[in-house]
């Protein structure tokens, strides 16, 4: 069925069950990915998946839910069926309604979606990139995590006021992570990851020049001393603890007790006032943008910190009646709908009078400690609390030299990290996650086995 | 609601598909495929979420698909569809086929049909009339966050259910007929206590497989009152200094210490990558004398067990480490195939949508001698961690673990609780190191995620003494 035929499947089954209120969600795909191991195919996969979410208002006006992956004529019917039922237990406490944007037009963009290039030529693609890499340096013996896929995908949302709305796209993703030996050292490793929206857009060369040059810049390492640094976190790592701590700009999570702010804090000062936060899903350069959210409103670009000041929440439907305002576009589609950002975006502001413009990372012949990448953030990070305690990749820059670091972890607290920013560099990078210069911090505290 | 009746020439679970699986795994042999291994799944799942005193969310969901993996010499394809007719399949089949490359097909394996069906659900087709509604569910999650509200510090309350009830057919080119009903339920309390400037968070989480009647039983008053007491600890705790420091690591959900950085590294999957240092090091030492470790799916009820593996296998009780020295490692068919590592019943996926790998079942530290206080009382100087949160495990072997709710040891005595504490290590140092086991074992239900998906694991142990490790905090 196409998603026209879904909807008149859902119109004809709702009145059968005399059900007047509903919408769906609606994603369909079909995945191909390869995994080679020292240029043998590993693994070839590929899959054919559709997920339908059907909601429903019974006569009090209390929302059910169900998911599921039949959309036969039973399946649709046995979903309504269900989401009616699960209505009865519907939230008493906060109603959702429609977005009011749902049937709003939404910005239409050139769709840049390319075809299947087929799983012989991922094949080819991905041991030829296995093969360079390994080459690359006689001590990167296996490139133990590797990858390449292209999906395909359409998306609907509808419901029975007459919204409807869809969009299909194609994506692709390579990552190569690399590990190195030398003799009486410790394994090493890292990598790269790079998105397109089809294969021949993807960088491969450039994915195998980083994963080589992080792996091998690793290699010869030492402990760090546990004491306070000044640290400089890559675009990458910096977008990693914003994207960690959003609960800041999430009306969900205000409403729900689990975030930082509360209702009053549109206008608190978190930051110095060079700095400028955006969520922005519709950016070109994000890949896997999608032009509205799970209710269907449109997507759009969101100031989230203006000049060190929070400008703005992101809301669902009911997040924003609540806070009397209009949704964001950053909703899911669940009994309980969630609000999540897109792609964020920083920046520096004009107000640059604050900041140390001699650090940057090329030049700054001080000391301090380069964050590459934070890992394992689902364990450190304690975003109701503001804490985290991450494990990092990274370096020690001292007396014009780097040194890999062995094995150590950052910690502090977010509200601190944001207003000891000292710098924020000019330049931008783009990354799978989104956009950032390098971010300078001043004292923090680093934890290694010197 | 599970035997659902599907249209013919498709797979029904409410009858007899022996003649369907038997003629799409001929048609793959027939196409030169190695080995063709059809999984089948349908599931029906709700969860429910209660926050303060309102039930806010409850999701139900239900579907159907199919895994279909194929192997040419080490090599294997798989497809994942939701289409079980018989078309949906055989282009399945055909998909890896092609992927595979597979030309020649002169040169063919014997498949003989399927074997009598070993049917594991036949005492468990009753369950989907026995677990709770969601109106008892309900129920007890609302009286279950009321009794968090012990005092005006806690701001925060929320009581989360979910339950899974997944059957399964697998078919195998070697014959391999087996049919499952598997039902796993986990419940979890969490909250945020706040006074000024002051915030902690507590939480526990509650799991079972194949017990219908597990969450009437569970003791709602005493996981309260237990994480009430967790976040109270924690509300005005200090950061704790970081360093190097002996700790004792509580039983129960500190285990997740030994599956994180140790027991991932035994996964032959990790023999495939190169990734493990324990490659080359069966029967030789790799921990500490005082420590056996084990890693099973016959536990009854436990989080991680299982009648029958997702390649058709049952599940063993496999004996990872003994006083020290590496006895096996975990294994499923491609592990087996690529390393020759034999299977351990291990082979396990989220759904029909990934290819079983080797994983963890239910994997503990086994008792020692000691008592917790002896522990304690070794350490003049060092943490108890009493609570663990997640952690997680990298490329080249170093962990991480949050501490949750953590104490200062001083002179043999628990002092002061601290907070902020991760722990930092890699399991071939670590290991070396856990230097005292207690008599206390027990286990925690817990989810894995790695190549195959996220699966139902335990974890467990004793309390365990570490003699030192990295400990990063402020």
């Amino acid at each position: 069925m196409n998603p026209r035929e879904i909807t008149n499947q859902i119109v004809e089954a709702a009145d059968s069950l005399n059900l007047r209120k509903w919408d769906y969600g609606a994603s369909f795909s079909n995945d191909y990915s390869v995994q080679v191991d020292k240029g043998e195919a590993k693994q070839l996969k590929a899959s054919q998946k559709q997920i339908l979410t059907i909601r429903v208002w019974n006569q009090s006006n209390l929302v059910g839910i169900t998911t599921t992956s039949d959309i036969s004529e039973s399946g649709i019917k046995k979903a309504l069926k269900q989401a009616n039922i699960a209505s009865d237990f519907g939230n008493k406490n906060e109603s959702t309604e429609f977005s009011p944007l749902a049937k709003d037009p939404i910005e239409v963009k050139e769709v840049k979606k390319r075809s299947p290039v087929g799983i012989k030529k991922l094949l080819t693609l991905l041991r030829q990139a296995e093969v360079k890499l390994i080459e690359s340096h006689e001590s990167i013996k296996s490139v133990p995590y590797n990858g390449l896929s292209e999906s395909f995908f359409e998306r609907v949302y509808a419901n029975s006021d007459g919204a409807f709305r869809s969009y299909s796209k194609s994506q692709a993703a390579l990552y190569l992570y690399a590990r190195a030996e030398e003799n009486n050292n410790k394994p090493r490793s890292s990598g790269s990851v790079k998105l397109g929206y089809g294969v021949d857009d993807i960088d491969i060369e450039s994915c195998i020049r980083e994963a080589s040059n992080k792996t091998i810049s690793h290699l010869n390492y030492s402990s760090i001393k546990t004491d306070k640094y000044l640290i400089c976190f890559s675009p990458e790592s910096f977008l990693t603890i914003i994207n960690a701590f959003s609960s800041m700009f999430n009306a969900r999570s205000i409403i729900d007790g689990v975030s930082l702010s509360n209702k009053n804090s549109i206008g608190e000062k978190l930051s110095t006032e060079a700095l400028n936060i955006y969520d922005d899903g519709l950016h070109e350069k994000n890949i896997s943008s999608s032009p509205f959210d799970g209710e269907g409103t449109p997507t759009k670009r969101l100031c989230l910190i203006n000049k060190g000041r929070i400008e703005n929440f992101i809301h669902s439907e009911s997040t924003a009646r609540i806070f009397k305002t209009i949704p964001t576009g950053h909703a899911g589609l669940g009994s309980k709908v969630s609000v999540s950002p897109d792609w964020i975006v920083v920046e520096k502001s004009e107000e640059k009078f604050d900041l140390k413009t001699s650090l940057d990372h090329t030049t700054y012949e001080g000391e301090f400690v380069y964050i590459e990448e934070l890992n394992a953030i689902h364990a450190g990070v304690r975003a109701s609390q503001g804490s985290f305690s991450l494990p990092f990749e990274g370096w020690l820059y001292k007396n014009g030299k780097k040194i890999s670091i062995e094995s150590a972890t950052v910690a502090g607290d977010i509200k601190y990290l944001l207003k000891n920013i000292v710098n924020i560099e000019s330049s931008q990078e783009v990354t799978t996650s989104g956009i950032s210069p390098h971010i300078w911090v001043d004292e923090l505290s680093i934890t290694g086995d010197a | 609601m599970l035997s659902s009746k599907i249209k013919s020439n498709e797979i029904d679970f409410g009858s007899c598909n022996k003649d369907l699986l038997e003629e799409i795994i001929y048609y793959g042999i027939s196409l030169g495929a190695d080995f063709v291994e059809i999984f089948i799944e349908n599931t029906d799942n709700s969860s429910l979420l209660a926050e303060e005193d309102f039930i806010t969310s409850v999701s139900p969901s239900f579907g159907t698909g199919a895994g279909i993996r194929i192997f040419k010499d080490k090599k294997d394809g798989f497809v994942s569809t939701n289409d079980l007719t018989k078309h949906g399949l055989m282009r399945s089949v055909s998909q890896a086929i092609e992927m595979l490359d597979i030309k020649d097909n002169k040169k063919r394996e014997v498949f003989n049909g399927l074997n009598k069906l070993r049917d594991y659900s036949l005492s468990k087709k009753k369950w989907i009339n026995e677990v709770p509604s969601i109106h008892e569910i309900s129920e007890k999650l609302l009286v279950s966050t009321k009794s968090l509200k012990k005092n005006n510090k806690i701001i925060t309350r929320k009581g989360s259910y979910s339950r899974n009830l997944q059957e399964i057919i697998i078919a195998s080119s070697d014959g391999t007929y087996v049919s499952d009903i598997r039902l796993h339920q986990t419940v979890g309390l969490n909250v945020i206590a706040s006074d000024a400037q002051y915030r902690s968070s507590g939480s526990r989480r509650f799991g079972s497989s194949g017990m219908p009647n597990e969450f009437r039983l569970w003791d709602h008053d005493k996981a309260a009152n237990d994480v009430f007491e967790s976040s109270m600890n924690m509300l005005y705790a200090d950061y704790v200094d970081a360093g190097q420091m002996p700790v004792v690591l509580a039983n129960k959900f500190g285990g997740v210490i030994f599956h994180e950085a140790c027991g991932h590294l035994l996964e032959t999957t990790q023999i495939e990558r190169g990734t493990t240092p324990f490659e080359n090091k069966l029967n030789e030492k790799i921990a500490h004398e005082s420590l056996t470790a084990i890693d099973e799916g016959i536990s009854k009820g436990s989080f991680g067990s299982l009648s029958v593996d997702d390649e058709g296998m049952e599940p063993e009780k496999s004996v990872l480490i003994k006083d020290g020295i590496l006895k096996k490692f975990i294994s499923d068919r491609a592990g087996e195939l690529r390393t020759g590592h034999k299977r351990t019943g291990s082979g396990r996926r989220q759904n029909y949508s990934f290819a079983a790998a080797s994983r963890m079942r239910n994997t503990y530290i086994a008792k020692g001698d000691y008592s917790k206080e002896d522990l304690i009382n070794s350490i003049s100087d060092g943490l108890y961690c009493k609570s663990m949160g997640g952690g997680s495990v990298g490329a080249t072997g170093q962990f991480n673990f949050a501490v949750e709710e953590g104490y200062l040891i001083k002179n043999g005595k628990l002092t002061n609780p601290v907070k902020g504490a991760t722990l930092i290590g890699e399991a071939k140092e670590v290991m070396p190191k856990i230097s005292m086991c207690g008599n206390d074992l027990e286990l925690a239900p817990g989810f894995c995620g790695s190549i195959s998906g996220s699966v139902n694991v335990t974890v467990g142990q004793p309390h365990i003494k570490v003699d030192s490790i990295t400990v990063g905090g402020r």
